[in-house]
């Protein structure tokens, strides 16, 4: 038997409520099955199974928010005949499952937990998912019109209208928790950045680093690839980070209990601004293992889910440091607050031409200011400056990357 | 395929949507910048170049993406393009 836990998605969750269960007891489900939507303060996330076997009870209803350690479900082993799950009577009513029979005072006979069918996975707008809350509307009843059938939040507001002519004084909820993704995962930041800085001890880099052969060797190879098959810059930055990583894994891993932690792979967590406001920094793991074409289906998969919903908890766990990439807007430098409990992060400002000194001369060049945020308690600037010089290094040589 | 304007401008809003299924179009400016109207960054808009390559067939090399950064002067610069 394994217990499943409400999972800790950041150093600074408390809680989370359980959105949509995509398991039934007698399901089996493997390490890394999607088995749960659950709603934190970095809106609804795909939970992971960790162990592998057969659902044997689900604890918690649909709807209902737990602190981070609750058991949530409960796994048999794989080929085990679990007492309380009904998949050797089929005929029987699930029997023991406690709560989540009949989800809590279901309002509409549609939102009923059935609807996790064998299909693909419903995608929900982060947006949408806010207006449904904001305005009380129950997802399940929701005809996703977007891309892939995802719901997004035109058909949100339809669905409230068409409920509204139903049925007019009922669904007069007043506008509860408005706008509570963003409000909740500024409380989130907070809470993390706050700790940051009481806790590690920053210290700060930077370096301008020429861009000449990365651009040209970009234009050159983009220039003859349809637009899908095109590279961003940032990804070089990704690469070249990763890559620079293995000689410098004392800024890959996390620092726990007193001691540094070296990552168990090059997670790296990548920033992605939140229209409306607010951040996340997702992982893509292995990136060191990954070629530039991989690593940019990986980066647009990302932000795509971090945009549409979607993202899994490991994403969100496994970042063994951050890369936060200004790509062509914004200012020219940035200097990060180290999200707990990682041990750095790297900030490549805007692209933008400078003048510089060449070979005596000025000229003018693509360039990139490279800083690093780093924990004092685990490096030191020099060992630092070693870290910024080969990752500077690695994007003189483009094709090696 | 001779396209109209009013279909390439159909076009350039619905994969907008698609691209950005979060951002607020409705009011938008067609001649705001939309990197900063919508916040959109340089993954959606190079997300927005593959959808109207696909979806119109034309080519859009990437040296004229500056182009495109306002949804008048994307429809202006298919339009001309689309013969």
């Amino acid at each position: 038997m394994a217990d499943i836990l409400m999972p800790s998605l950041g150093a600074d969750m408390e809680s989370g409520r359980l959105a949509e269960w995509l398991i039934k007891p007698g399901d089996s489900v493997a390490h890394g099955d999607v088995i749960a939507v659950v709603e934190t303060q970095k809106g609804a996330i795909e939970i992971e199974a960790f162990d592998s076997g057969r659902v044997a009870s689900l604890e918690i209803a649909e709807g209902e928010e737990v602190p981070v350690g609750t058991v949530i479900a409960r796994l048999g082993a794989p080929g085990e005949a679990t007492a309380a799950a009904p998949a050797s009577a089929p005929s029987a009513p699930p029997p023991a499952a406690p709560a989540p029979a009949p989800s809590a005072p279901a309002p509409t006979p549609v939102a009923a937990p059935s609807p996790a069918p064998a299909g693909p996975r419903r995608r929900v707008s982060p947006a949408a998912r806010r207006l449904a809350e904001t305005l009380g509307v129950d997802l399940a009843g929701v005809e996703g019109r977007g891309p892939q059938g995802a719901v997004v939040s035109s058909d949100v507001r339809r669905a409230a209208e068409t409920t509204r002519a139903a049925a007019p004084a009922a669904t007069q909820q007043p506008a509860r928790r408005r706008g509570l993704d963003l409000e909740e995962m500024r409380k989130a930041i907070a809470a993390a950045m706050a700790r940051s800085k009481r806790e590690i001890p920053h210290y700060y880099l930077a370096t301008r680093v020429d861009l000449q052969a990365a651009s040209d060797w970009l234009a050159r190879r983009n220039a003859e690839r349809p637009p899908e098959a095109r590279l961003l810059i940032s990804v070089l930055f990704l690469k070249a980070t990763a890559l620079a990583l293995r000689d410098h894994g004392a800024f890959n891993g996390t620092y726990e209990e007193g001691a540094f932690r070296p990552g168990s792979g090059v997670h790296v967590g990548s920033a992605v601004a939140i229209r409306g406001g607010g951040l996340i920094a997702p992982a893509i793991h292995e990136v060191d293992h990954l070629d530039l074409d991989a690593l940019m289906a990986k980066l647009r998969d990302l932000v795509e889910r971090v945009r549409r919903g979607g993202l899994r908890s490991s994403e969100l766990t496994d970042p063994t440091i951050t890369v936060s990439s200004l790509g062509e807007r914004g200012v020219e430098s940035l200097f990060g607050v180290i999200y707990p409990p990682q041990v750095a992060l790297l900030g490549f400002g805007r692209v933008s031409d400078q003048v510089v000194a060449l070979d005596g001369a000025p000229a003018v060049r693509p360039t990139v200011e490279l800083s690093l945020a780093a924990d004092h308690r685990v490096t030191d600037g020099h060992r630092g400056g070693l870290f910024l010089r080969r990752i500077a290094d690695l994007l003189q040589e483009p094709e090696q990357l | 395929m001779s396209l109209t304007e009013q279909q390439i401008r159909t076009a350039v809003l619905e994969e907008l949507g698609n691209v950005a299924p979060d951002a607020e179009l409705d009011g938008l400016d067609p001649s705001e910048d939309l990197r900063d109207a919508l916040d959109i960054d340089s993954m959606d808009h190079l997300n927005l170049m593959i959808a109207l390559h696909k979806r119109l067939g034309i080519e859009i090399p990437e040296r004229d993406y500056p182009k495109l950064l306002t949804v008048d002067a994307a429809v202006a610069y298919l339009l001309a393009r689309a013969g």
